[in-house]
């Protein structure tokens, strides 16, 4: 960590260094889990894939759909335009599905799970067991009756879901997205690869041929979801890619929040993720999702780490739909990440909340895209990225006014902060404003801060600086609590940080 | 992003093919040769690059011109009250009757097609090299097939401070005309110049110009693009900033159905300030309307300042784009990088597309851009008609005041007044 040794310049806080560099030193989920797995063979072909399906036994039509996807899978061609360097990926070189011996005859109730795999998740911080909330979130004897439903997925298989009886009495369904296929066939077929569709991009069509769990959220209409959901995944297995596909639906004013966490063992070789997310959101729903990705970031030297290649968007249906997607991103070797938002119904509304952090050898292009199509819809993009050491931290965005989507609204904000002189900061927006009534706000500055905050601030005798200081703290701790309580704990490390001395 | 274009097959005739090209020999074949193999790696630019996301090329790499129709009567060139040295080309070709002599004092001034032929030559040094500069890391073809192609230009060279503007009128008279210039400025160390241009040139214009400033030089250049509904047009500036430099370009465009101006800018020596601006008035009810500002500054040296400035006013389907790039390299602390893109759209059917990036890799370096579209403010124009102003009036008066910011970037009053009283006419005769 020679860089962040490094004399600390002027307008950057000693406490936002220290914070950076005690997140990047130590990995603390590092460790794996000695358990006996069942590979299929290395490398992806057309058998492959009929062997996932046939492991989750699936029907007929979802073998095909992911043989469909392979097909197209094969005649595309890896992305190469987002700012990110890595060794060219050998996809026949790795495992497609892995799972835990235990798992093959899929067990009836949590009690039934290996223990060891119930201890990993223990050991995570992750119980798999219906108490009343995560342990160790700080606070909890005031949250009262704070519930989270959580679904464990352990590399290729999910381990299991909890508080689904519970959930099932007030009509959601939440399960890994295997069973759902197998109980739910007419849900799935119905959404499953409307949003993200199966040739959407390289690495979502990978995914759609190979995924091999992942969890499913059906909220019927009216219902407000009587706790949180959140999706668990850890790698694992050596050599192995974990593809992971989850679907969340909100019917007709619904409500959810949906959690997810990731990390993986310490390993030398970089290993591949890549998952999808698919959201539909019906008219007057409202979804929240919300990431603390913490992958192993490899070492020091950039060595090993994970490939986060994710494909995530949210289609907000019908008119007055809501989504709000917080990532908190610290892991992963490369991040390749824009969770989206296509606002079609009238009036629905689009939010992205975004901290990335990267450090050492990391590299990170995320973003978001914003796609107005319905009248009078709202957007808003905040971004914070912070790099240090060698680490390389771009926003890449799109706002995309179509000519229909008449009085609409867009403000983005996206700040970046470096620390050392090694170590890179990018951002690249595209806007498209294709009618007048709308209107679309960018910028990149610190100083542009609410300039009746600062006023106020400043005729309560603060200097300038100062001032600003305290209202970017403030708004950034705004964000941070959009965060779900489970979330709070990794979430309140960043809270220190400052954004003095930021650049665009 | 890619860093080369997708090599685009010549199925069809393209350009390159159907330009000849220019005689061999001289100090200048070198550079020309070196440009024709730039162009032969990269391809002309095709409608998925990239770089050409917003605009499509077809029509500024297609073989022939085609026809813009004439604009009745010949504009007076803004500089007109200015004591100038006055050069006039018509279709693209010097008109020595019409200009006066190149001679100036502190100053050396030559047609590229009067020197080309000889051995030896100071901009031996700078043509071609500033443009080769430009094509990393994003390739710009257009500008390759100029240096490569293009038989004149004016090749200046100011050696002191230059009191009078060198100022050029680009005239057409012929609807077809193709024309294509590249031209190099040398302002050498301590010393000052003005360019001042003015008119469309052709129906086609393709223009390239390299801009090396020495230590502690000054260099103004001020632009209004011709107002021929139907000219298109490909303008390229490339500048190099030696330490303590000024490099100031302000361009104005109304009309034309295509305009691409790209601006690459590199600052190689400490405390340079480099400034570009546009104001661009575009009116879909004239005929197409699409202006393209891409600018590109690279910071690579201390303490530098740049600003980049871009408004638009559009209506009737008109379409602004603006892609702007600072690139702050690793060292180039103390900057100071600001770029601002605005577009104000007076009616439903016009759209603006923007891509203002930042590329930094210094840590200690003040950056900051902004983007905004929108229609005009209801509540000023409520406030105007409350004060008795009449609508049309009131609209204008804030569209001037939205401008305002680029005309500012005009340090010479009397030629920011007469820009602005163009603008003023402009927005007049569209009122109705």
């Amino acid at each position: 960590m020679a860089a962040l040794d490094a004399e600390i310049r002027e307008g950057v806080d000693r406490e936002t260094v220290e914070t950076v560099q005690s997140m990047a030193g130590k990995y603390k989920h590092g460790w794996n889990t000695e358990i006996e797995m069942e590979y299929a063979p290395k490398g992806v072909n057309p058998d492959i894939v009929r062997l996932i399906s046939n492991k989750n036994e699936e029907p007929e039509w979802m073998t095909e759909w992911r043989l469909q996807a392979f097909e197209r899978w094969t005649q595309l061609e890896e992305p190469t335009w987002a700012m990110v360097n890595y060794p060219e990926i050998d996809f026949q070189d790795q495992y497609y599905y892995a799972r835990p011996k235990s798992m093959e005859e899929k067990p009836k109730s949590l009690d039934e799970v290996d223990p060891k795999l119930l201890a990993t998740y223990e050991k995570l911080g992750i119980p798999l067991k219906e108490q009343m909330l995560l342990a160790g979130v700080e606070g909890a004897e005031d949250a009262g009756e704070r519930k989270v439903a959580v679904d464990a997925v352990f590399d290729s298989v999910s381990v299991g879901t909890t508080f689904q009886a519970e959930l099932k009495k007030a009509g959601v369904i939440f399960c890994s997205i295997s069973e759902a296929i197998r109980e739910h066939p007419e849900l799935v077929k119905k959404y499953l690869g409307t949003v993200v569709p199966a040739s959407d991009n390289f690495y979502a069509t990978l995914n759609s041929a190979v995924f091999s769990d992942g969890s499913f959220v059906y909220v019927p209409p009216g219902v407000r979801c009587p706790m949180e959901l959140s999706t668990y995944f850890r790698i694992n297995a050596e050599n192995t890619g974990q593809f992971e596909r989850t679907l969340i639906i909100a019917d007709k004013g619904s409500y959810v929040s949906y959690l997810e966490g990731c990390t993986a063992p310490q390993r030398d070789t970089a290993q591949l993720h890549a998952a999808v997310v698919e959201i539909v959101i019906e008219e007057d729903a409202e979804v929240k999702y919300s990431t603390v990705q913490n992958w192993y970031p490899g070492d020091e030297n950039g060595k090993g780490g994970i490939y986060n290649f994710v494909t995530k968007r949210a289609d907000c249906r019908g008119d007055r739909a809501k989504v709000m997607w917080t990532q908190v991103e610290t892991g992963s070797a490369v991040t390749w990440k824009y969770p989206s938002c296509i606002l079609r119904g009238d009036d629905s509304q689009g939010e992205f909340y975004s901290i990335a952090i990267t450090n050492n050898y990391q590299q990170a292009d995320t973003g978001t895209k914003m796609i107005h199509l319905g009248k009078n819809t709202k957007s808003r993009i905040v971004s914070k990225g912070i790099s240090a050491g060698h680490a390389q931290n771009t926003y890449r965005g799109l706002v995309s006014m179509h000519p229909k989507a008449k009085n609409s609204r867009n403000y983005t904000q996206c700040d970046s902060l470096l620390i050392g002189s090694e170590c890179g900061a990018h951002t690249v927006p595209y806007i498209e404003v294709k009618n007048n009534s709308s209107r679309v706000e960018h910028e990149a500055t610190t100083s542009k801060v609410d300039d009746d905050q600062l006023f106020y601030c400043r005729q309560r005798g603060m200097d300038e600086e100062e001032a600003v200081a305290l209202v970017v703290n403030g708004f950034c701790k705004e964000v941070l609590q959009a965060l779900p309580m489970e979330f709070a704990m990794e979430a309140q490390q960043l809270v220190a940080i400052s954004l003095e001395g930021s650049v665009g | 992003m890619s860093a080369t274009l997708q090599k685009n097959t010549p199925a069809a005739p393209d350009l390159a093919s159907a330009l000849a090209r220019p005689p061999r020999g001289g100090w200048v074949e070198a550079a020309r040769a070196a440009a024709e193999a730039r162009l032969e790696q990269t391809g002309l630019p095709g409608r998925r690059d990239e770089y050409w996301r917003f605009t499509r090329p077809d029509t500024l790499t297609a073989p022939e011109a085609g026809t813009a129709a004439l604009l009745k009567d010949d504009e007076a060139p803004f500089f007109g009250g200015t004591d100038c040295l006055n050069l006039v080309f018509v279709d693209g070709a010097f008109d020595a009757d019409a200009s006066d002599k190149l001679e100036g004092t502190g100053l050396t001034i030559e047609r590229l097609a009067d020197v080309a032929a000889t051995s030896d030559h100071w901009a031996q040094e700078l043509y071609g090299v500033l443009e080769a500069r430009g094509q990393k890391p994003v390739v710009r073809p257009l500008a390759a097939i100029n240096t490569a192609r293009a038989t004149d230009g004016l090749l200046i060279r100011a050696t002191g401070k230059v009191e009078k503007p060198i100022a050029i009128r680009y005239l057409r008279r012929d609807a077809d005309a193709d024309a294509m210039l590249h031209s190099v400025v040398r302002v050498e160390e301590g010393a000052s110049l003005t360019l001042l241009e003015n008119g469309p040139a052709a129906a086609r214009f393709n223009s390239v110009l390299e801009v090396d400033l020495g230590d502690e030089a000054a260099f103004h250049h001020i632009r209004t693009q011709g107002r021929d509904h139907e000219r298109r047009e490909a303008t390229h500036i490339f500048a190099r900033l030696g330490r303590e430099s000024l490099f100031k370009s302000f361009t104005l465009s109304a009309n034309g159905a295509l305009t691409r101006n790209e601006c690459i800018i590199e600052m190689t020596g400490d405390d340079g300030v480099a400034h570009v601006a546009g104001a661009a008035l575009g009116d879909g009810a004239s005929g197409a309307f699409h202006h393209d500002d891409t600018i590109f500054v690279t910071h690579d040296a201390l303490r530098c300042e740049s600003r980049q400035v871009f408004k638009k006013v559009l209506r009737n389907g008109a379409v602004g784009v603006f892609q702007g790039k600072i690139l702050v390299k690793a060292g180039a602390q103390k900057t100071d990088g600001y770029q601002i893109s605005q577009s104000l759209l007076l009616d439903e059917d016009s759209q603006f597309l923007a891509k203002p990036e930042l590329e930094i890799y210094a840590d200690d370096v003040v950056c900051s851009h902004g983007s905004t579209t929108g229609a005009i403010d209801e509540t000023a124009l409520f406030y105007l008609r409350s004060r008795g102003v009449e609508k049309a009036e009131a609209q204008d008066l804030l569209v001037l005041s939205f401008l305002a910011e680029a005309i500012e970037e005009i340090d010479d009053a009397d030629l920011a007044a007469n820009i602005n009283d163009r603008l003023a006419a402009w927005l007049r005769r569209r009122r109705s």
